[in-house]
């Protein structure tokens, strides 16, 4: 064997869908009640219930099928049959051959571009705690289960094995998210577990047939996605240069200590028993109800990258990165509409990457236009970067708000022109040793003199300003 | 009443109770204690009950007095005792179906026909005895003790609607609803000498209807008379947006051809459904058909060979959507658990000890079918036979209006004559189980008896939403069936 190693990864993610009520039930779609108080006759699987299909996850499956470039087909649900306390039915209600999206793709920031096998709804199980000392099955005391997530839509979205490091895994996931909250199916929370990711990682020398896989599960963030395959691949060039041999199985990935352990082989798999669900009629969305979602599928991060990318020119390395920041985070009108108010776009696009993350919520119900009235002051000299800074934190925790008063009532004004040539003027006459030197080119005393004026100004005038004066006296 | 009901006659319709009970003549609460009185006289020895709801029932008969009162209509079914198969929720009131599993499950919410049951001023009385979750065709896979037929207490009441069959047969009341997988309702309605409705599949929700082989499944009354079951099936019929497979349309009208004579109909007797069925069973059949002819009726024998694979097909399609339906009773939400070191060996304790053998064969039958490697041999085959079934049935439609043939091969047989011989007691179902299939309509009507004086149902097909149709040509065989009694008397002669 000649070449070197290739990683082959392919990406399950599920997705929870932010409808008002659960796939099957009118239990609302909610994290973080009580346990077990969410819960419906359906979404217990009481004997005698009967799921009917939510509208909605339809129409948020069908945008994320948009929006991924797949083509949304008529499909049908099947039962997936194993026992697990945590799914009430001991049934899985999901989809099969039939799923409601086939094929897309999805184009990385790199420019790099991954296949898209299928996206298809099917409902969430319960959680079950395993109380006692390790937390893990095994060992446990006894076990708590909560229904509430019982039944919350979610959608599998399976990637072809085109992935070919951790780093890529982890832009695609990354991307995947932005995607996902862009379509508004998702909010993409993966701490919460609206978003989880399996990884199918294998290993090949470059060119040659695909390697035996291994799932990976239990990746609660990207982080931890990209240690994962990256510890996995390691393992398994480890194992095969060793003389050794994959063994096809799921493993479970330990964040603490940085590995991954086996969980169950190819023989011990279940046997799912798929077969129809006869209690679910076939679903055949009509053309009109397809176009419908695919048009309210909002703005994709990449053309959204693409249209701020645009605003700046030619951005720099720093810039691209705060592009994707701005994007990530969803800010990207809140620049673009400041710059239509006339705000420069460099400063409006870095203050909303570096700024606004803390509380993102607040930030993206912010009103362009004040923001847009705050970098114009800044960009004019009006407002110091600091003094810019904070009142953009109070407009945040407002809203919104005339960033003019908020300078104005916390002290900001800025200091006129003349005012500020006055005060230059005295400390000249005061430090006449310095101001010498100064003159005869010590450039670095400029900032003796900007910090005097800070001092006697309580730090409201404009840096800049001083130093074009300390200049301007000079010649 | 309760010595009317031991005697065997006939108790009053639902139609006239309704009646009697609009109009002030009757109350419900004195109909509801003829009621309970003829169930205390005589289900000791019969077993038609697992539970009876005394005191729900005294709520419900209350107000609809309540209603009559105050002269508000409490419906067409006012003050009308109802039985209801184990096998349907009822809030507040145990629903077992029958097995040790779902011993003393309280559900926390009534079927949609129990709702609809009861804004038509209904009375629940109680919850009757069946073959554990629906699987048998005797009464006799109870985990409770079988019923015995109200006629002969040798003998079954069939299955595996047979507390219903057997409640409504003994006068207990004058309906009983059951669900009809592969037969249920029309084979022990047959046996018991009563009528037994199996609905086109979707007419009927079954939502709260405790699944067994849920493409299969359909709720349907029994009942003394063809009218009485066309009454009901108006109440129970309409889409329900809590079942997905409810039919959108409206039901088809049941009753308004009841009296419309069978003149100008083309009757096909279906060969499938008497050849191989015991001689006086074919041969009340072919009295009937002749009675419907003298009435009328252009008669023809028809052939529908694809019925032949029904047995088949229904045996590998019903366990495995049972061996998934019955899955959900592992003892970690309700129900029976039998406690052990681990999850698994819980699930399988529970389960071991929970179900009876009649079900845990068809779980094993269906689990086998669905398996990686088997599923286009059988489960997959088993569809396709659905689908020539339902294609062999359209040809027959193309020539005749309806089907008639038996409802069951023989009268009702000896307890404990085919326990212990499954296929002989799966082949009680062999004329019924291609409606099911084909998600037809069918009823069974009594006709005349056998060389043992037990009754003998004769079954009108018909094809889907032509519910009309055959309630026209049932209440024709109903009038045959009268003028036979008139003629020939209490006894019988045998073929």
């Amino acid at each position: 064997m000649s070449g070197e190693w290739e990683t082959v990864v392919g990406l399950e993610v599920h997705c929870e869908l932010r409808t008002r009520t659960k796939l099957f039930c009118a239990c609302p779609n909610v994290f973080g009640e009580e346990p077990n108080t969410n819960v419906c006759p359906v979404c217990l699987g009481l004997p005698g219930s009967l799921p009917v299909l939510n509208e909605e996850a339809v129409e948020l499956a069908m945008r994320i099928g948009a929006a991924l470039h797949a083509e949304v087909r008529p499909s049908s649900f099947y039962r997936k049959n194993y026992f697990y306390p945590d799914m009430p039915k001991d049934y899985q209600i999901s989809q099969y051959d039939e799923p409601i999206n086939v094929g897309g793709h999805l184009d990385l920031p790199d420019g790099s571009r991954v296949g898209i096998v299928r996206a298809h709804l099917e409902e969430d199980t319960g959680k079950t705690a395993h109380l006692g000392e390790t937390g893990r099955i095994h060992a446990a005391d006894y076990s708590l289960v909560d229904y509430n997530r019982s039944g919350v839509p979610l959608v599998e979205i399976v990637s072809e094995p085109d992935i070919r490091s951790a780093a890529q895994a982890r832009a695609y996931a990354a991307e995947l998210r932005a995607v996902l909250v862009a379509t508004g199916a998702s909010d993409g929370k993966m701490e919460e577990g609206s978003m989880r990711v399996d990884a199918n990682v294998s290993v090949r020398r470059a060119g040659a047939e695909l390697g035996t896989r291994c799932e990976i599960k239990n990746l609660n963030s990207l982080r931890s996605l990209a240690r994962a395959v990256e510890h996995e691949a390691a393992r398994q060039v480890a194992l095969l240069e060793a003389g050794g041999v994959v063994v096809q199985e799921t493993r479970h990935w330990d964040e603490q200590a940085g590995r991954t352990i086996s969980m169950r082989s190819k023989e011990e798999a279940f046997d799912y028993r798929y077969f129809p669900e006869p209690d679910l009629v076939p679903l055949a969305p009509d053309e009109a109800w397809r176009q419908r979602a695919a048009a309210a599928v909002g703005r994709l991060p990449a053309e959204r990258r693409r249209g701020l990318a645009g605003l700046v020119g030619e951005p720099t390395p720093a810039q691209v990165d705060q592009v994707q920041a701005v994007v990530d985070l969803g800010l990207d009108e809140l620049v673009v509409a400041a710059v239509s108010a006339g705000a420069p776009a460099t400063l409006a696009l870095a203050r909303a990457a570096n700024e606004l993350a803390a509380d993102l919520e607040a930030a993206l119900a912010l009103d362009p236009g004040s923001f847009a009235a705050l970098v114009v002051l800044e960009a004019r000299g009006e407002l110091t970067a600091t003094q810019s800074k904070a009142v953009l934190a109070e407009l945040v925790a407002a809203g919104g708000g005339d960033p003019v008063s908020i300078a104005a009532a916390r002290g900001f004004e800025s200091l006129s022109d003349e005012f500020l040539r006055d005060v230059v003027g005295q400390l000249i006459e005061a430090n006449p040793g310095e101001w010498g030197r100064f003159c005869e080119g010590e450039d670095k005393l400029a900032g003796f003199f900007t910090g005097q004026v800070m001092k006697a100004t309580g730090g409201k005038a404009d840096g800049k300003a001083v130093a074009a004066e300390l200049r301007r006296r000079r010649n | 009443m309760s010595a009317a009901a031991a005697a065997g006659a006939a108790a009053p319709s639902a139609a006239a109770i309704a009646a009697a009970v609009r109009s002030g003549e009757r109350t419900a609460g004195g109909v509801l204690d003829a009621s309970l009185a003829a169930i205390a006289a005589g289900d000791g020895e019969v077993h038609a009950f697992l539970h009876v709801a005394s005191d729900a029932a005294r709520a419900d008969a209350e107000a609809v007095d309540a209603a009559v009162t105050a002269g508000r209509d409490p419906g067409p079914l006012a003050g009308v005792p109802v039985a209801l198969k184990d096998n349907l929720c009822t809030r507040g009131v145990p629903t077992t179906c029958a097995s040790k599993i779902l011993d003393g499950w309280v559900p926390p919410y009534d079927a949609t026909v129990v709702e609809r049951l009861r804004a038509a001023g209904a009375v629940v009385v109680g919850k009757t005895n069946m073959d554990e979750f629906a699987m048998g065709s005797s009464t006799e896979n109870s985990a409770v003790g079988p019923t015995r037929h109200p006629k002969d207490r040798t003998r079954v009441p069939g299955g595996s609607s047979g507390g219903s069959a057997a409640a409504v047969a003994a006068g207990f009341v004058p309906v009983g609803l059951g669900s009809d997988t592969g037969g249920s309702v029309r084979q022990p309605a047959a046996l018991c000498g009563t009528v037994g409705l199996k609905p086109t599949y979707g007419v009927v929700s079954r939502y709260g209807l405790v699944a067994f082989a849920s493409s299969l499944d359909q709720i349907g009354p029994m009942t003394t008379t063809v009218a009485d079951a066309a009454l009901v099936l108006e109440v129970i019929a309409g889409h329900d947006r809590r079942d997905s497979t409810s039919l959108a349309e409206p039901p088809p009208p049941a009753g308004r051809s009841l009296d419309r004579g069978v003149e100008g109909l083309r009757i096909g007797l279906c060969r499938e459904l008497v050849d191989g069925t015991a001689p006086d069973v074919a041969a009340r059949v072919r009295e009937a058909v002749e009675a419907l002819a003298a009435a009328g009726a252009t008669v023809e024998e028809v052939s529908v060979p694809e019925m032949r694979y029904g047995l088949s097909a229904y045996y590998l399609i019903a366990p495995a959507e049972a061996s998934s339906n019955l899955a959900r009773y592992d003892g970690v939400r309700y129900g029976l658990r039998v406690d052990a070191p681990d999850v698994a060996s819980m699930n399988t304790a529970t389960r071991t000890a929970g179900f009876g053998p009649e079900v845990k064969r068809r779980i094993m039958l269906g689990t086998y079918a669905l398996s990686a490697g088997y599923y286009d041999a059988y489960y997959g085959k088993a569809q396709r036979v659905r689908t020539l079934m339902i294609e062999a049935f359209a040809r027959a439609y193309a020539t005749v209006d309806v089907l008639v043939g038996a409802t069951a091969p023989t009268t009702a047989f000896p307890l404990g004559e085919r326990v212990d011989d499954p296929m002989a007691m799966y082949m009680s179902d062999v004329c019924t189980i291609p409606s099911n299939l084909a998600g037809h309509p069918a009823i069974s009507v009594p006709f005349g008896s056998g060389a043992d004086g037990l009754p003998v149902g004769v079954q009108v097909l018909a094809p889907a939403l032509g519910e009309e149709r055959m309630f026209q040509v049932a209440a024709a065989v109903e009038r045959a069936a009268a003028e036979r009694r008139g003629t020939a008397g209490a006894g019988e002669a045998g073929a």
